[in-house]
């Protein structure tokens, strides 16, 4: 009973010193990683090809979701506000949603399922092959090399497809609110159109960039250290190991994230 | 190669770990400035370990690692930096970057370390892969060449800057007899000509004793000899008298007990 006991602590600890050490080591990643950013020499060329992989390439996935989501939001709220009568509101009720939560939350989580794993094991893969360990004997730094140009293309795409999805979901809104539920058109727009205001779009923001750094910091810093992660090792499966767990990690960062930031701003 | 200078690098009885398996007990070794040391043992032994120490991407347990007389360990990364700017590295496993073609991986140091013109990168790496005998592989990816070729390019790619000291572990394995002694000739040649400090990790003794002018042994975690090739050849040290007889045995077909 006292072993047992005893062991519970033990398992407690255990559980609590690796946390602690894997958000250090988080921590001072990002912390270099930003140095890393920040210090000339810049390199258009690699940024770019970043935009392109986690931006671009994301655009019709989000475009996609920001769809159904916004028709789901349509439905939805239709069968809520109705309740109370107050039908006209749905417009204004979509816009918030979109633009204060889901719009960056789903953005994010798309986008760390569709870029953050291919990163955390396009780096795990390349520190299991010693390509890490040969960038650092050409004396060429991997945080500038490989996870600043990530960082800032993160920082740059995951706002600009929040705001696609938002847009495409207000369009989805639209197509089940007008056209399907019959709700008036004007009071659709109007209804968003003095609702949303400034400070909405500030939350979107602020919650987009922090989103993009949480990714890169996790999905990035996850396989950067495949070799010291209790979930890593050596090898494949170390990589795909290590891969899933930064895609939940990252996940429920986000989610985590989103409702400290919605608390603080609010 | 007139004055004898300190050595380039000194491990200092280095001791290493990796959770419970001791690699490494209190291996010390110089490497001679201008000179190349070739380091010998079974597989399994330590030599890559070793090689790590002295590229500062493993720290030792206890013991040091001295480069031109400084603690490696208590280098500030600039220092660091400063060091591996004159280095040039062969990894086992080749270590190419994989999501770039044959000739940008061979050209990365030059375009992140120089500031060359592209049609002048372009003629140094056209040179270093001819110099390896590879010709029309300069678009392909590095999935998309066998072993051998992948270690060509390793090479073509850690000599890219003329460094002044060369790591190479393992630079012919994979490769058949006649290119492994074409490369060795190359090693020879160059290293006279251009006076580099090289450590080369081989399984081809005896044949690599050619170019050495140091041969250390790595057995039981320890270097167990350093010596010019004839000296090592007949030292009394048990573990080279066993190495020495199981390589010799090799071209005897003999039976060659393994280390
Ligand atoms: N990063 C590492 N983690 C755990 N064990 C390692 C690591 N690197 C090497 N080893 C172990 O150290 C021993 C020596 O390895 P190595 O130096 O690669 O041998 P070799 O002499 O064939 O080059 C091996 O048993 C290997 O399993
Ligand atoms: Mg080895």
């Amino acid at each position: 009973m006292v072993v047992n006991c005893l062991r519970g602590f033990e398992f407690l600890g255990d559980w609590a010193l690796y946390y602690f050490n894997l958000t250090g080591r988080m921590g001072l990643f990002m912390l270099r990683a930003v140095i890393a950013t920040i210090v000339p020499p810049y390199k258009w060329e690699p940024l770019v090809n970043q935009i392109h992989f986690i931006g671009a390439k994301s655009l019709f996935v989000i475009i996609f979701t920001g769809a159904f989501t916004g028709m789901v939001l349509g439905l939805q709220g239709y069968y809520s506000l109705s309740q109370f009568g107050s039908e006209s509101a749905l417009g204004s009720a979509i816009g918030l949603s979109l633009v204060r939560e889901l719009g960056p939350v789903l953005t994010a989580l798309m986008v760390t399922g569709r870029a953050g794993s291919a990163i955390c094991a396009e780096i795990g893969i390349m520190r299991n092959t010693e390509q890490i360990d040969a960038l650092e004997c050409m004396a060429i730094d991997p945080f500038k090399f490989l996870i600043a140009p990530k960082l800032v293309a993160a920082i740059i795409s995951l706002p600009i497809l929040a705001a696609f999805f938002n847009v495409v979901g207000i369009l989805g809104g639209y197509l089940i609110a007008v056209p399907v539920l019959g709700v008036n058109e004007g009071a659709y727009f109007q209804g968003m159109y003095q609702s949303v205001i400034w400070d909405d779009l500030y939350m979107g923001l602020v919650k987009s960039l922090a989103f993009a750094i949480i990714i890169i910091g996790i999905c990035a810093s996850k396989g950067f250290y495949v070799h010291l992660d209790r979930a890593g090792g050596f090898g494949a499966e170390g990589v795909s190991r290590v891969t899933t767990s930064a895609v939940v990690f990252s996940s429920v960062a986000i989610l985590v994230g989103d409702y400290l930031i919605t608390a603080i701003l609010l | 190669m007139t004055e004898q200078r300190d050595p380039i690098i000194r491990l200092v009885e280095i001791e290493k770990s990796f959770g419970t398996q001791k690699v490494l007990r209190k291996a010390s070794l110089d490497i001679r400035t201008g000179k190349a040391t070739v380091i010998v043992g079974g597989s399994g032994q330590g030599k890559s370990v070793l090689l790590k120490h002295m590229l500062g991407l493993l720290k030792p347990d206890n013991g040091q690692v001295l480069i031109h007389g400084k603690d490696i360990s208590r280098m500030k990364k600039n220092e660091l930096m400063e060091v591996r700017r004159d280095i040039g590295v062969l990894f086992q496993s080749s270590a190419l970057f994989d999501s770039i073609t044959v000739y940008e991986n061979v050209a990365l140091p030059l375009r992140e370390r120089t500031k060359l013109k592209e049609a002048e990168i372009g003629r140094i790496v056209k040179e270093k892969l001819a110099l390896m005998d590879l010709h029309g592989v300069e678009e392909k990816y590095p999935a998309q060449l066998s072993g051998g070729m992948r270690k060509r390019v390793g090479l073509a790619r850690a000599l890219v800057l003329d460094p002044k000291i060369v790591f190479l572990d393992e630079p012919t394995t994979g490769l058949d007899v006649k290119r492994s002694e074409e490369i060795y000739k190359l090693f020879h040649h160059t290293q006279r000509k251009l006076g580099y400090t090289s450590v080369i990790v081989s399984h081809d003794a005896p044949k690599i004793f050619k170019l050495a002018d140091y041969v250390a042994l790595v057995a039981d975690g320890k270097i167990q000899e350093c010596l010019p090739p004839e000296d090592f050849q007949t030292s009394e040290n048990p573990y080279v008298k066993a190495f020495i007889q199981a390589t010799m045995g090799e071209i005897y077909r003999g039976e060659g007990e393994s280390l």
